[in-house]
């Protein structure tokens, strides 16, 4: 009779163990189910052009468009080196070196002129009365509301060698001859740093107005200077903001096209036109779609830096 | 009251904030405020005692007036430049540094050496019985502790005045029992003059030197908290502190004439200048009753409702004149129900008992 009951027992519960199996099926089924659109759209949307830009960036370029699908590596070689015309020996591509220096050196100095300007129009904003606030922020935003074309030719209109800034120079006799100001760094990082000021502000706003003045008053009362309560208080407070407006900043300016396009004109190139040079003129595919991808490993290199700052700030005393 | 041991000297202070109607935050306010004291702003919120301290630290600075520390003129100045340190009543801990950090940190703007920062830091957090949580971050410890902190802070610079914003009103019950008799010890430990702004009537009596109790930016009575507490001299004051039997009495020949005619005799003590009609305070505490025998001329009531406190018992009366009197009663181990409501008693009060309050 105990056997009896044992082997009931042993039968039920295998039976439960069953039941069990079947359920977490069906619970692992619902989920991808449930997930299958997200999933789609990454697929669709993110991965599978990715991939194809993977793939051409391994083919041989067309004559004259387009890719002939044959393996190569010669491609990636060529985004850093150089093959001399005649001996075919490899030498450094000064070309593309000096332009991928050009990109990260112009859009740091964005980053920091944007830093330098932003954080007091923030805290500007961040210190009016609510009501006037909203004002502020709006009329920061105004900006965005035309196009980013239009806007950089008005930049051209400004600092060309007619332009207003060097008519008004000249007319109060500070200068004979127009200062060059157009197709330099100097034009592609002052057109930079106005098309990404907000976007510094905004980010650095919210962490300033989440900020307790009280705090500001406890430096005060400690007897820190303006400066000291500054640096000590306000700014590491502020970092969130600060990291969150630098990566808002620095990775489009990177790949940024418009501005230096119209502002560098021809001579100072940056990460995006080259690209797009690839893709047009040079009619070189492969190329375009491996310089993209190493545009996306320096842009991941910068986020990993950004993220690792950011967390070892949480950390320190 | 000599001059010479004055910490600060507050003479005619006016605060106004400008708007559509101008708000007078303060409103001629004169002060002295003793070396080594426990000075107590006593009021409702909104009487302006903030806003003093606010002066004090140099947060705000008066739209007239003066503010003398050590007799010199600090109206002007900003907090800074002030051996004045303030303990806010949100703390105002920095969230981004230790404990230590945090205490080190008024030091190291004074430009002291890292190892006298270090050495102050340490005596600091032996100071308020805080070493083992030198580095941990304000958000990993208790607001109990938090206030600890914010206090060692503010005494780190050992400065000549420490100014305390209702530090101790977030804290529960029992916390801010311990924390004033914490407070106590410190100020009489370090030696520092406390400036101490509270709502709250007991916390003052049971740990100042003096009050000042304030009212729509006016210091409307200052001194011990036994003067405070026995002779206030208006209505705003007794009733602010304290329970208080305010009653309307005809001042005549050294007594006290109610309204139905009971006569309460006044101490002789009582300069009161002018006889006339006045408000009388009594305090529930300084009553005896006992059942009442029917003498008509004796001062009576009727017990209308009976209020038991465990330590005392409150039993609210209605006298022959109509007025509304409380008594409290301290009970006893033998206490019986020998009072019912509707019971009548007939009440004795010591003639020190009266005070005649200027309204």
């Amino acid at each position: 009779m105990s056997m009896d009951s044992n082997l009931l027992l042993s039968e039920s519960a295998e039976k439960a163990a069953e039941v069990e199996r079947l359920s977490q099926k069906r619970d692992v089924r619902n989920r991808w189910l449930l997930s299958s659109p997200a999933l789609a759209i990454i697929f669709f949307a993110a991965a599978g052009p990715l991939g194809i830009v993977v793939l051409y960036s391994f083919l041989t370029p067309g004559d004259y468009t387009g890719v002939i699908w044959t393996f190569t590596t010669e491609t990636w070689i060529s985004v850093v080196l150089e093959r001399d015309f005649f001996d075919e020996s490899l030498g450094w591509a000064d070309a593309h070196l000096s332009i991928f220096w050009r990109s990260i050196k112009l859009s740091l100095l964005t980053t920091i002129l944007t830093a330098i300007f932003g954080i007091p129009t923030a805290y500007f904003i961040a210190t009016r009365s609510p009501k006037s606030r909203n004002i502020w922020l709006f009329l920061i935003t105004i900006p965005f509301w035309s196009n980013l074309l239009v806007r950089t030719y008005a930049i051209q209109e400004l600092i060309r060698n007619k332009g207003v800034i060097n008519n008004f120079l000249q007319w109060i006799g500070l200068t004979d001859a127009p200062i060059e100001m157009m197709f330099t760094d100097f034009a592609v990082g002052f057109g930079m740093t106005y098309v990404y000021l907000p976007l510094m502000v905004l980010p650095v706003y919210a962490s300033i107005e989440k900020l307790d003045f009280k705090l500001v008053e406890g430096a005060y009362d400690l007897y820190a200077s303006r400066w000291q309560c500054f640096r000590r208080i306000i700014v590491p407070l502020v970092r969130p903001g600060l990291i969150a407006g630098s990566i808002l900043v620095f990775i489009p300016c990177l790949g940024a096209y418009v501005t230096p396009r119209i502002l560098g004109g021809g001579n100072q190139l940056m990460f995006g036109n080259l690209i797009a040079l690839q893709f047009g003129q040079g009619k070189n595919w492969p190329l375009g779609a491996a310089l993209s991808l190493t545009l996306m490993v320096i842009v991941m290199i910068a986020l990993i830096y950004f993220v690792k700052i950011s967390s070892s700030e949480s950390g320190k005393k | 009251m000599t001059q010479s041991n004055e910490a600060i000297n507050i003479k005619n202070v006016l605060k106004v904030y400008k708007g559509d109607t101008d708000v007078y935050a303060l409103n001629d306010v004169s002060l002295m405020i003793k070396q080594n004291e426990f000075f107590t702003l006593l009021g409702p919120s909104g009487c302006g005692k903030t806003t003093l301290l606010r002066l004090i630290a140099g947060f705000e600075h008066p739209t007239s007036g003066s503010i003398l520390l050590n007799k010199e003129d600090i109206s002007l100045l900003p907090p800074n430049k002030r051996p004045v340190n303030t303990v806010f009543q949100s703390y105002a801990l920095f969230p981004h540094m230790s404990v230590g950090g945090n205490i080190a940190f008024g030091l190291e703007m004074l430009g002291w050496s890292k190892s006298e920062v270090q050495n102050t830091v340490d005596e600091m957090l032996d100071l308020v019985k805080m070493q083992d949580l030198k580095n941990r971050k304000p958000a990993e410890i208790s607001g109990g502790q938090q206030q600890r902190v914010a206090l060692a802070r503010a005494l780190a610079p050992k400065p000549q005045v420490l100014l305390l914003d209702e530090p101790l009103s977030a804290l529960d019950l029992k916390l801010r029992k311990q924390m004033q008799i914490e407070l106590k010890r410190l100020q009489s430990e370090t030696g520092i003059t406390f400036v101490f702004v509270t709502h709250d009537q007991e916390e003052a009596l049971t740990m100042s030197d003096r009050i000042a109790v304030m009212n729509e930016g006016k210091i409307l009575q200052y001194g011990n908290p036994r003067e405070i507490y026995h002779h206030p001299e208006n209505k705003f004051v007794a009733n602010f502190i304290g329970d208080s039997n305010f009653l309307s009495a005809n001042i005549k020949n050294g007594n006290a004439i109610l309204s139905d005619g009971t006569e309460l005799k006044l101490s002789k003590s009582i300069k009161q200048k002018s006889d006339g009609q006045k408000s009388i305070l009594i305090r529930p505490e300084h009553v005896q009753m006992k059942k009442s025998n029917g003498n008509k001329k004796t001062f009576e009531g009727r017990i209308n409702n009976i209020v038991y406190f465990g330590t005392d018992t409150h039993f609210h009366l209605e006298l022959k004149t109509g007025d509304e009197f409380t008594i409290r009663k301290q009970n006893t181990p033998h206490e019986g129900t020998e009072f019912e409501i509707g019971t009548m008693v007939e009440l004795t009060i010591d003639e020190n008992a009266i005070q005649i309050l200027n309204d």
